[in-house]
């Protein structure tokens, strides 16, 4: 069995346990807990002006009822901005429990604890609210057009205004020179909402130790060090006595990384005041109506060019929807605007965006965050500028491509981080050949002709990205060799299915040359590790990868040394291999890195056989030397951190070939193609499946996925039979090729790859409908009904049809 | 999503099914299958006070072979129908449609008798029922009778099934002539935004179309004689489609001429 397995297409540790049913996710967890129901406001905006809970009351199971009156200082006060921007000069967020007026539906009002769900349903049925109808604000126009407000003392509705520019190099501003460019193009474009949609909802389990005055909580989030200093902060708890824990978690996508939820702080509460162990679990219309969405804007885009399609200056005045508040600031609509640069040298470029409130869900990141709206915003004008220039569309972007030999490359522009938005490296022109060599590009408009002349309309798109990954502060990992040879790795962020256990072992095992059966990984747990941001942004293998790998170089050093004492070599002639250290070339002098474990932890008392070679008569070591050498620890184990000084830029370019149907106008993609480039690579295998797993979102994101709100606010589809998140059958194969241009920033030279699959497909898929009808693109997603109407309206007036600008 | 409570019966026999299905009035609803019933409880959409679950009731999941068709038991499963070679040698477009039901797992545990009496008009089995001209034997405290299809269907999840009335079995008819079902839904079994069952017989040719009205809409097309596209258009005028979020009423017009042109061919050739 090899150790160097970094790399290695490994197969997944966790799946076994995972798909035989053996996970342990929220709900299995805490069988006799109370259980946890709330009654949300059916209204999208609305003041509450009485509860009644009379016809409540003697429900048999019944535990208790709270309203925002009951809560205590500290959990009655407003949940935190988690992210304050100075552009965010009227951010809001929600109470636990709604204080006087309700601006969504979905908005928990009334907390109700029982013996077990049914009956706290039951009592959330009979508890009356009375309202005064306020009139909701639903959409982004309205939205900024006024004259209803979400919030009183929010004028125009908009909570932050950013505008951004990076001027020419002559100094000229972006719009001066779009006015004097040869060409230019003026254009409006709508993204709808979708959201995260993990398989498994929120959910939260509290158990409180009177005795011990401590307090655990379980939680399917992406961020227990989080969670549990907000608990610690809103309770009054000394921080030592909360512990959170993320169990195994069905997904996350983003949604989770949002905290404290209302019910992070409010089933702990219960389960303190009530001495009893409280659960929440969240079925799917709470996931629907009261956790976050994303990606709605409308982006105006004016853009001038030259004659080769070299962008000369861009101008994108946004339009960001993000609901009735702002629990996570403005980092979605900061993304789109620094993202949407993609991997293009822009002469010029003007951006700025209001952020907007209206009386729907909250919108924070789901899987790509803000990505998707700025790469269909860049990626539908290079487009467009093809098409004006009557040029191929591959062609206007490798004219604007960043060369290999520009990076770092500065786009002088403040990323999400509040660092330079500056490439570390990159190959934007490999990439793109090794795309069209890969879907067939040059080959395409025979196949399209051929198709043609069967009746059959084919078209071809193409989408580029450059995603900042791997986000600081920094994380950190913890890694200990036990005296019977086993590692144990552990770091703060958690898991939500990702495949942590196995690229995190893969890591260990070849850092410190060990079988990956002897390591295992715990992630989430602030029992093992406390200090962590979290598990979002891509950022996952870059920061704990790294920190467990720095981690396990500062073992290896100690038990090089230690190994060095017994065999009496040189630290420096010694290596491990299969969990033995031994001098390089000579095996035979070797020693068990169990030993070394055991030799690293001096004993008075021996507990089993191998103790005894630690026993203070057994040792033979120096008696001028005290056992625990100064400046040394007892124990084979080191933590260690990495905080990088700003993110690393992971690529990549999908195309893909559609065929629409003339008669019933279904779309259906026939290939899908992907270039990725994520650095280096820690098992390809799992970047293949990440990339499945965001090109299979993106396409829910392109041909299905809308939140229908009608104009009072109500969410029409809160459910998976009218949210269409796409089944397998309606994913296309997808075709994957890799690149690997390493990052210099840190030490195993890798890059994010969570998020890159779902970034471009809206952008592609619109660039091949529009290629296969010949009518603009300019709304995703597309349905069946909405190309439909598109061709209807084409052949009635002619004016959204292509039409090849002989200007 | 937890259901209020109910009392639960599980019968052992059909006299004792209609004898608690009429005791509980208005207030009883039939578990069979579960899938449509289950779902609405749990969102408390319906909340019926008494539970009669029929899957202990002995014979009711035969298929049959009659003169002239086959009969279907309420407690068989769409899977179970799908794969009877008696059905698909009786009638083989009950196969083809029943392929387009939800998913396999749908199909596992939901009763074709249970589609067609929870009449919803986007459903493929009661639009099956409806051009075939087949019909529902239903059981009440005055005994057993035939109610023909066209009488069945009452309007969007009605049916002209009485209280304490239970539907023992349907009958699809042979029904000389080819038959086809096309549809076009968002997702793999979805519900469909449109769909047309045809049967095309020497001198006679009719469809019928689903979620385009309040009960599925049968169209008798035999004076197109044979020019489907002039069928569509026959087709078209008879329907009265609705927008949802999934479709606009004029897409689903449209959508049902094409599918109207393509079962009605389909059938003919077969």
């Amino acid at each position: 069995m090899t150790t160097k397995l970094f790399g290695e297409p490994v197969r997944r540790r966790e799946d076994a346990r995972l798909v035989a049913g053996n996970g342990r996710y929220l709900d299995d967890l805490g069988a006799g807990a109370l259980a946890v129901a709330f009654v949300r406001s059916p209204h999208a905006h609305a003041r509450i002006t009485g509860i009644d809970v009379d016809d409540a009351i003697d429900v048999e199971g019944l535990v208790a009822i709270y309203t925002w009156e009951d809560l205590p200082e500290g959990v009655r006060e407003p949940l935190p901005l988690l992210i304050p921007h100075p552009a965010l000069t009227h951010g809001r967020t929600a109470y636990c429990l709604a204080k006087d007026v309700v601006r969504h539906v979905g908005e928990p009002i009334v907390m109700v604890v029982a013996t077990d769900r049914y009956i706290a349903e039951d009592v959330c049925e009979r508890i009356e609210v009375s309202y005064e109808f306020l009139k909701p604000v639903v959409g982004l126009e309205n939205a900024v057009e006024g004259p209803n407000l979400v919030h009183d003392d929010v004028p125009g509705n908009i909570g932050a205004h950013l505008v951004q520019e990076v001027a020419h190099r002559d100094g000229r501003a972006t719009r001066d020179v779009i006015a004097a460019a040869p060409h230019t193009l003026e254009f409006r474009l709508d993204i709808e909402r979708s959201a995260c949609m993990p398989m498994e909802g929120k959910g939260v389990y509290a158990r409180w130790d009177a005795d011990d005055r401590s307090l655990r909580v379980y939680s399917s989030t992406q961020t227990s060090t989080s969670v549990r200093m907000a608990i610690a902060a809103k309770l009054g708890l000394p921080l030592p006595k909360v512990e959170v824990i993320a169990p195994d978690v069905g997904g996350g996508f983003g949604v989770k990384i949002v905290h404290p939820w209302p019910e992070e702080i409010l089933v702990p509460w219960a389960a303190r005041l009530l001495d009893r162990e409280v659960k929440w679990t969240e079925d799917r219309r709470e996931h629907f109506v009261s956790s976050a969405h994303e990606r709605a804007q409308v982006q105006h885009v004016r853009v001038g060019f030259d004659d080769e399609g070299r962008v000369l200056g861009l101008d994108v005045e946004i339009l960001h929807d993000h609901g009735a508040y702002t629990p996570y600031g403005i980092i979605v609509p900061i993304i789109t605007s620094t993202q949407l640069l993609g991997p293009y040298k822009i002469g010029s470029y003007r951006v700025e965006f209001f952020s907007v409130y209206t009386n729907t869900v909250q919108v924070t990141p789901y899987r790509g965050a803000g990505r998707p709206q700025g790469v269909f915003c860049m990626e539908r004008t290079m487009d467009k500028i093809a098409q004006y220039l009557g040029k191929d569309r591959t062609d206007v972007r490798a004219v604007n491509f960043i060369q290999p030999d520009e990076f770092p490359y500065d786009q002088q522009m403040i990323f999400q981080d509040g660092r330079p938005l500056i490439y570390d490296s990159g190959d934007y022109p490999e990439s793109l050949r090794k795309l069209k060599e890969l879907i067939g590009w040059d080959d395409f408009p025979r196949l399209q002709e051929e198709a043609a002349q069967q009746g059959r309309k084919l078209g071809i798109g193409v989408g580029c990205y450059v995603e900042g990954t791997g986000v600081g502060p920094y994380e950190g990992g913890h890694v200990q060799v036990t005296s019977d040879g086993r590692v144990h790795v552990s770091t703060g962020l958690t898991s939500q299915g990702q495949g942590h256990e196995t690229v995190f072992a893969q890591i260990a095992a070849t850092e410190l040359g060990v079988p990956i059966e002897k390591v295992s990984v715990v992630t989430g747990d602030t029992r093992r590790f406390g200090y962590a941001v979290g598990t979002f942004a891509s950022r996952a293998a870059v920061m704990s990868g790294n920190a467990i790998a720095l981690a396990c170089r500062k073992v290896k050093e100690k038990a090089l040394q230690i190994a060095a004492d017994a065999l009496e070599a040189d630290p420096a002639d010694l290596e491990i291999t299969d969990g033995m250290v031994h001098v390089v070339g000579a095996p035979s002098a070797s020693i068990p890195l169990a030993t070394v474990a055991v030799l690293s932890n001096p004993l008075r008392y021996a507990f089993d056989e191998e103790a005894k070679r630690a026993t203070q008569f057994a040792t033979g070591g120096s008696m001028e030397k005290p056992p625990v050498a100064e400046g040394q620890e007892p124990g084979l184990e080191g933590k260690d951190y990495y905080s990088p000084v700003r993110s690393t830029f992971a690529s990549g370019m999908h195309a893909a070939i559609v065929e629409t149907d003339p008669d019933t106008a279904e779309i259906k993609i026939l290939r899908y193609a992907v270039v990725h480039d994520c650095g280096k690579m820690i098992n390809p295998m799992l970047v293949e499946g990440q990339i499945h797993g965001g090109v299979a979102q993106g396409v829910g994101g392109a041909l299905y996925e809308k939140m229908a709100y009608d104009e009072y606010g109500q969410l029409l589809n809160a459910s998976f039979m009218d949210f269409l998140m796409p089944y397998v059958t309606e994913i296309p194969k997808i075709e994957t090729d890799h690149l690997e241009t390493p990052s210099p920033l840190n030490p195993l030279g890798i890059k994010g790859a969570g998020e890159a699959g779902v970034i471009p497909v809206s952008a592609v898929v619109a660039g091949a409908v529009e290629d296969a009808e010949k009518i603009v693109i300019d709304r995703m997603p597309i349905s069946p009904s909405d190309l439909y109407a598109l061709r209807d309206s084409s052949r009635t007036s002619g004016a959204v049809s292509l039409l090849r600008n002989t200007q | 999503m937890k259901p209020p409570s109910f009392v639960y019966h599980a019968p052992a026999t059909v006299a004792e099914a209609v004898e608690a299905l009429t005791a509980a009035g208005a207030d009883g609803k039939v578990l069979a299958g579960g899938q449509s019933l289950i779902p609405l409880m749990n969102m408390r959409l319906a909340a019926p006070g008494r539970l009669v679950d029929i899957n202990h009731v002995a014979g009711l999941g035969e298929i049959t072979a009659e003169a002239g068709g086959v009969r279907v038991g309420a407690l068989a499963r769409h899977a179970e129908v799908e794969a009877s070679e008696t059905a698909f040698a009786a009638q083989p477009l009950v196969r083809r449609a029943l392929r387009l039901v939800a998913h396999p797992a749908v199909r596992n545990r939901g009763t074709t008798v249970g589609s067609i009496v929870h009449a919803d008009p986007a459903a493929e089995m009661p639009a099956v029922l409806a051009l075939l001209g087949g019909s529902v034997r239903v059981r009440g405290a005055d005994g057993e009778r035939d109610i023909p299809a066209a009488e069945f269907f009452t309007g969007p999840m009605e049916s002209s099934l009485r209280t304490g009335e239970l539907a023992l079995s349907v009958f699809f008819p042979a029904a000389e002539g080819g038959t086809a079902i096309v549809e076009v839904a968002r997702r793999h079994g979805d519900y469909a935004m449109a769909g047309v069952a045809a049967l095309v017989a020497p001198g006679h040719a009719r469809v019928a179309c689903l979620s385009v009205g309040p009960v599925p809409v049968v169209v008798d097309v035999t004076e197109a004689g044979g020019d489907w596209a002039r069928a569509a258009r026959l087709v078209q005028e008879q329907i009265e489609p609705e927008a949802d979020i999934h479709a606009t009423a004029d897409y689903r017009r449209h959508l049902t001429g094409v599918l109207a042109a393509r079962a009605l061919k389909e059938a003919a050739d077969a």
